[in-house]
């Protein structure tokens, strides 16, 4: 019987401390929640140090931004009278994923966080401006919030590195 | 680049469910097993289920703090904010009911500057340098318009401004750069050859310190550089990060004749400046004692230690050191991206520092700056060929990456400033831009007007977009009387550029003076200007700002006050310079006592339309501005060819 105690404390203890990083990065950020379910889901974030759990928010974005940019292919034929603002938005998100992406990446990876934190804003200022472009009648705008969302959250992250 | 200045509003910092976690899982730590197994084992059993939901809890729950995503319409706060946390808020869509902006390449192409320092094309910031032929050794990025993959681009000059590109100096091609050539420092040596040492990242990611020097000294245009087979020199020291050590500075002879270095770090949230001492740059000695330290201050970039005359308005070689002279010790701060230096003490015996005055300590967010605007990462050298101190900045986009990757350029640099101690008020230095840059003024006019509250009088000097202004205004005795006089009009003890919310602010005795980069209707406009209050004990204390809150119509640039006090002694009139090149103006108050640079973006004020102002928008205060505005020739800065190296250089 004291075997399985002291097997259900360390598993307890096991559970809290594998939280407790996520959880305490997570809690110096703006969107609690978002930033648990976001490196929650990544297999790395477990046992990632914080400029890896900043690694994995830029991957997040990269990978939304892709989604995003997917969706705003499929609207080009959906929806023909907005390709002025499609046009923009496009270039936009192709900026966040060619320039700020990549800077942002090597930055964190190589102990210069602040060109990270460029990045990572800017891609929440591109999404911004995508948004802004359709004068309130934007079909991308949970993609473009949640961008913001991530931006603010990976952004907090990065700041801890500084 | 959108820097750290433009932040999208930060969301507030509760969290509602980070308050029901943490009451219960201490709580539940503390249960202790009883004396009935069963009870414990499944509380236990519990426990680890109720773990299990919050650590796997993915619904996103809508509450009060964590999605309140309401844009802030408050201004950027750099005074007064904490040290760590950088504050700016990042205007988005709230003046122009959300209308976004298409940049198109007739506007993005007008924002390239004529006569400050950029390459042809991509990233550019750090200055490097070697005189001789000036030589410019900057960091580069020769695949993208944003950080990375970063080399040495080079460039030279006879005159400081006239700048020719040079094919690159180093790239990282051993395992001790292999991701990164940055930023480093030359020293001559005694027998006036030189030595660079420079920061690698190495193909791990640690940052390490690297030998380097010209392939063929007897090469001026030193093409070919040449690693030390022994590099790295210096690596990390214990206690030290791997990515907390870079930017190693000029070497200085200590009074036993070695050579000593300072290079910036962090321990924790303090930084520090690390101090070695070599005879042969190839191996050091590491002192125990740091050259200075200030807590809270975060990492220490691209440090700069170097002496300043008490009395004389030369510049000082990096080794001099004697009763006349003060030490400046200067650091990036990386967590706030400000140039902060102090002025101090230096004590050879033990390498240490001591700043005069330690309430504006390096790094302490109301000490002082080199520039209250856009410039970092700054070096000095010192140029024996004319005897002075030369300021290097860099100068970064404060505008989206998006506009970056499209004009397909980003960064420029500040032209160099001669650097010298105040030595009348030898609490500040004084900056001014390098005299050669004279050589660019084509036709000047002269002006002389008088402008009474609440005006605005356009300047009628043809283009205004490369343009040198040198002013001087004056106040009427009996508007300053009649304010000291009147009890009713208070001690402005609060006044700050940065927060008071630009030149719309009206107070008796200013702001007044130039509005630049500014369309026929003023729909955008870059203000320059003093602000004259009442201060303590009657005295008149000035302020000097740039305002760009309303430089552009676009959404998606940063658009900030700055600027900061500037000393006004008795008897002096109030001057300002202003160089406009473009996208980027540099400000210049009481000769350099306080300095402003800003990066412009207008969509309409560009070509032809650029159009300058004088405006006094005191409410009572009658100003007379007399000043003269030249015509900026381009400095024409092309790649180096044969025909470069026959042409007689400008004489300055």
């Amino acid at each position: 019987m004291k075997m399985v105690v002291v097997m259900m404390i360390m598993m307890v203890m096991a559970m809290v401390s594998e939280a407790s990083m996520i959880e305490q990065t997570c809690k110096e950020t703006p969107d609690f929640n978002l930033c648990v379910s976001l490196l929650d889901s990544d297999p790395r974030g477990s046992s990632a140090d914080t400029s890896g759990l900043a690694l994995i928010l830029v991957d997040k974005i990269k990978g939304l931004a892709t989604k995003t940019l997917k969706e705003i292919n499929t609207l080009y034929k959906k929806r023909p009278e907005l390709k002025q603002a499609l046009d923009e938005c496009s270039r936009r998100y192709n900026t966040i994923l060619k320039a700020d992406v990549p800077e942002a990446i090597e930055a964190i990876s190589k102990g210069v966080p602040k060109f990270g934190e460029d990045g990572v804003i800017d891609a929440g200022v591109e999404a911004a401006v995508c948004e802004g472009d359709f004068k309130g009648k934007s079909p991308l705008t949970s993609l473009t919030k949640s961008m913001q969302k991530v931006s603010n959250v990976a952004r907090a992250i990065v700041r801890m590195l500084l | 680049m959108a820097s750290s200045e433009s932040l999208l509003p930060v969301t507030s910092q509760h969290d509602p469910l980070s308050e029901s976690s943490s009451n219960s899982i201490p709580e539940t730590r503390r249960r202790k097993p009883t004396k009935v197994h069963l009870v414990v084992y499944s509380g236990f059993l519990l426990i680890a289920l109720y773990i299990t939901l919050i650590v796997t809890h993915t619904r996103p729950v809508s509450t009060k703090g964590a999605n309140d995503e309401k844009t802030v319409a408050s201004r950027a706060r750099l005074a007064g904010v904490s040290e760590k946390s950088n504050e700016h808020i990042w205007k988005m869509s709230d003046d122009r009911e959300g209308e976004a902006f298409a940049w198109n390449n007739t506007m993005l192409s007008w924002q390239r500057t004529a006569f400050h320092f950029q390459p042809e094309k991509n990233w550019m910031n750090g200055p490097l340098f070697y005189k001789g032929w000036y030589h410019f050794f900057y960091q580069y990025n020769p695949n993208a318009a944003v950080w990375g993959d970063i080399v040495w681009g080079h460039a030279v000059s006879k005159d400081l401004i006239h700048w020719l590109h040079l094919p690159f100096a180093m790239v990282p091609d051993q395992w001790y750069d292999a991701n990164g050539v940055w930023t480093g420092s030359a020293t001559f040596l005694d027998d006036g050859s030189i030595v660079m040492l420079y920061t690698g990242s190495t193909d791990k990611f640690v940052q390490v310190q690297n030998l380097a020097y010209p392939e063929d000294p007897n090469d001026p245009l030193l093409l070919k550089w040449t690693k030390f087979s022994g590099n790295p020199v210096l690596e990390p020291p214990p206690g030290i990060g791997d990515k907390d050590f870079r930017d190693p500075t000029t070497a200085w002879k200590t009074s036993d004749g070695k050579w000593r270095i300072t290079i910036g770090s962090k321990i924790n949230r303090t930084g520090i400046s690390l101090v070695y001492d070599t005879v042969d740059f190839k191996t050091y000695e590491k002192h125990d004692i740091l050259l200075h330290q200030v807590p809270n201050t975060g990492m220490w970039e691209c440090v700069d230690f170097y002496p300043v005359s008490k009395t004389k308005h030369h510049g000082l070689d990096t080794s001099v050191n004697g009763p006349d002279v003060r030490h400046i010790v200067k650091a990036s701060m990386d967590d706030t991206r400000i140039d902060h230096y102090a002025i101090g003490t230096y004590y050879d015996s033990n390498g240490t520092w001591v700043p005069d005055n330690p309430s504006i300590d390096v790094g302490i967010s109301t000490g002082l700056r080199y520039d209250y605007g856009k410039f970092y990462a700054s070096k000095t050298f010192y140029d024996q060929h004319k005897g002075r101190r030369i300021l290097w900045g860099w100068i970064g986009e404060s505008d989206s990456e998006a506009a970056d990757v499209q004009k397909g350029w980003s960064s420029v640099q500040a032209i160099p400033r001669t650097v010298v101690l105040d030595t009348k008020t030898r609490k500040n230095l004084i900056q001014w831009p390098v005299k050669e840059i004279e050589s660019l003024r084509l036709r000047s006019k002269k002006f002389h007007k008088k402008i009474g509250p609440g005006t605005v009088v356009p300047v009628n000097v043809g283009p205004a977009d490369q343009i040198d202004i040198e002013a001087e205004f004056k106040l009427k005795n009996e508007d300053l009387e009649v304010i000291f006089g009147d009890d009713s009009v208070e001690d402005d003890k609060d006044f700050s550029c940065e927060t008071s919310g630009g030149a719309t602010l009206r107070g008796a005795l200013g702001p007044f003076g130039f509005s630049v980069l500014a369309d026929q209707s003023l729909s955008e406009q870059t203000l320059v200007y003093f602000y004259v209050t009442k201060g303590k004990d009657s005295k008149l204390k000035t302020f000097f700002c740039t305002d760009t809150s309303k430089s552009t119509m676009a959404n998606d640039v940063v658009k900030q006050v700055y600027g900061s006090f500037v000393p006004v002694l008795k008897g002096e009139k109030l001057t300002m310079r202003i160089l406009v090149d473009h996208s980027i103006v540099e400000g210049f108050g009481q000769g350099g006592r306080t300095c402003i640079t800003s990066r412009v973006y207008p969509t309409k004020a560009i070509y032809g339309a650029t159009k300058l102002f004088l405006f006094n928008n005191a409410t009572d205060a009658t100003v007379t501005a007399s000043f003269k505005v030249w015509q900026m020739n381009s400095a024409f800065i092309h790649p180096f060819s044969a025909v470069d190296d026959l042409v007689v250089p400008s004489s300055t």
